[in-house]
């Protein structure tokens, strides 16, 4: 007995330790963030960083204005061009489609959830970059292709899995018998889905755009892939653009050389990982108030 | 009356639309990939690593990536679930109460969000605080934090579903916390644990950002935890970043192998959840 009780204690002190493992982690990052950006935070003011619209470390100037912009134009193209395709879809899965339909369906867009982002943005260099400068360039613009709006093509197909399964799923919880009374009182599928369906769901479908939106927000290779990487700001969709992730990714092999911009590429990161952080905690609560934790 | 029914067909119409152009986008993804990279695979590519002037074209095969990112993959989730599986222990009531529990789904969903260029990051700093360059350890330990949250949160999904029953009937007997966790909520978890760490298997296997500073890349086939190992995300990246047909060639080939991979791993893990599910008792 006393054995079984010793193998007790000691697995749940195991247990707790691994708990709090998790729970540390997630402020360690952003502790360790922090102290890496704070050099440069002491140097120049958060605004000067923020809204400096020039990027040259060797005179020590590190303005992220053009890396915030195009990160949140490419974000911003991606959900436009996304979510009312994504949300039809779901509409159609949850109220229209048949069980076995469903049960084909919603397995399939898990499988695509699983898909490497560098595949997506292999594609995104063989299709989707070759149709955006045809198409630019019968617009009569001169791009290569390699543009804001190649990279919110490939980010909105690739936020379609995580939008289109989870707001299927809030739909499915909205209790059958709402839809039996409003059908009952001679309204077509559509008007039950929008006045509704929707309207009881709606909570859970944004918390279910805010995950997508956090995952193109923080999507790095598929989108460095096909933007251009130029650090301006855009004037149009056919231009290039240089987000935030991207300039990590690209500049990390000379971060060690200059002061400051080690310092300046973890602001970067830090800033990442507090956007994500906010998007995700406030999808999650929305949803765990509507009594799910999906 | 009319107008109605008009809507109804319009919007109706939409949706196939919509349905059928997300059809069209995700077949033309793997259609694209599977006939570029067919055309591009051959045996040799698969079994040899780099040779000299690999990058401009010359002979040689992508073994180095392939074996590294089995390497990464493996070691990443043995890691993650030496972690995860207490964790998702951890958080059932008899161990930890509602808030703790209800902090912890938050925090792991917080970390299943995270950018992985973030995780790249803060590996990248560690190790350079410790004094290690890109290695194939660095890229293991940013592959398993990467893959915990996913495991965790899996797990602890499947765990909660275990009927309340099992438990009591168990505690009825005189079980501990620990028998009854280990004997009987594991045992009857196991389709969704193997679920969960498939999916863990080929998130981190398809990552690329996280690796960048921590794993690096190399041409050989690493001997030691401290070598530098070059991964298959990375190696389409790099691959299709040159100039050189032949070698663009070689990143369609490598996409095709992970794609399979990962289709493999994805299809695998329904099957074997659904193998496992016998063992459970409802």
């Amino acid at each position: 007995m006393i054995r079984r009780r010793t193998v007790d204690s000691i697995s749940a002190a195991l247990m707790r330790f691994a708990v709090i493992f998790a729970n540390a982690l997630a402020f360690l990052i952003g502790i360790v963030l922090v102290v890496k950006a704070c050099p440069i935070l002491a140097q120049k003011s958060p605004l000067q960083l923020l809204f400096g619209s020039t990027w040259y470390p060797l005179r020590g100037q590190f303005g992220l204005l053009p890396f915030l912009v195009g990160t949140v134009a490419v974000t911003l193209v991606a959900m436009v061009l996304s979510i009312p395709v994504c949300l039809l879809s779901a509409i159609y899965l949850s109220e229209y489609a048949r069980q076995r339909v469903r049960s084909l369906v919603m397995p399939i867009v898990d499988v695509l959830a699983g898909i490497p982002s560098v595949v997506y943005g292999l594609w995104g260099v063989i299709v989707i970059v070759p149709l955006v400068r045809s198409v630019g360039q019968s617009l009569g613009s001169d791009t290569t292709g390699y543009s804001l709006l190649a990279g919110g093509l490939v980010l909105s197909v690739m936020v379609v899995p995580v939008i289109v399964s989870v707001s299927t799923e809030v739909m499915r919880a909205v209790p059958v018998e709402l839809r039996e009374s409003t059908i009952a009182l001679g309204a077509t599928r559509w008007e039950t889905a929008r006045y509704v369906v929707l309207r009881a769901a709606h909570r859970g479908i944004f918390a279910a755009i805010i995950l997508g939106f956090a995952r193109a927000f923080g999507e790095t290779l598929a989108v460095l892939m096909v933007v251009g990487n130029v650090a301006r700001i855009p004037v149009s969709v056919f231009d290039p653009v240089y987000p935030l992730p991207a300039l990590i990714a690209n500049k990390y092999g000379e971060m060690m050389s200059l002061p400051l911009y080690d310092s300046a590429l973890m602001l970067v990161a830090l800033i990442l990982l507090v956007v994500a952080a906010c998007f995700i905690v406030g999808a999650r609560l929305t949803l765990r108030r509507l009594g799910r934790t999906a | 009356m009319k107008w109605r029914r008009i809507e109804e067909a319009f919007v109706k119409a939409l949706m196939f639309a919509s349905m059928g152009l997300v059809a069209i986008c995700l077949t033309s993804i793997l259609l694209v990939i599977v006939i570029r990279g067919a055309g591009a695979l051959s045996f040799s590519m698969l079994v040899e690593t780099p040779k000299g002037g690999y990058y401009l074209g010359k002979s040689g095969g992508i073994a180095n990536a392939i074996v590294g990112s089995a390497y990464l993959a493996l070691g990443g989730t043995v890691l993650a679930f030496a972690l995860s599986l207490p964790i998702a222990f951890a958080v059932q009531q008899e161990y930890a109460g509602r808030r703790v529990a209800s902090f912890t789904r938050l925090a792991l969903d917080v970390l299943w969000g995270t950018p992985s260029i973030v995780y790249g990051a803060f590996g990248f700093v560690i190790m350079v605080w410790m004094g290690i360059r890109a290695c194939l350890l660095g890229g293991i330990l940013v592959l398993a934090l990467l893959m915990m949250p996913i495991m965790a949160r899996t797990f602890e999904e499947v765990i909660r579903m275990v009927p309340r029953e099992l438990k009591e009937a168990s505690y009825a007997m005189g079980a501990t916390r620990w028998e009854t966790t280990w004997a009987i909520v594991a045992r009857q978890a196991v389709p969704g644990i193997v679920t969960g760490v498939m999916l863990a298997f080929g998130r981190g296997i398809g990552d690329a950002a996280s690796l960048l500073f921590t794993a690096g890349y190399s041409d050989r086939i690493p001997h030691s935890l401290f070598d530098p190992v070059a991964s298959l995300p990375l190696a389409v990246f790099f691959q299709i970043g040159t100039p050189i047909p032949e070698v663009q060639q070689r990143a369609y080939a490598s996409a095709l192998v992970l794609l399979i991979i990962v289709l493999l791993i994805s299809l695998g893990s329904r099957f074997i959840g659904k193998r496992f599910a016998r063992f459970a008792i409802r």
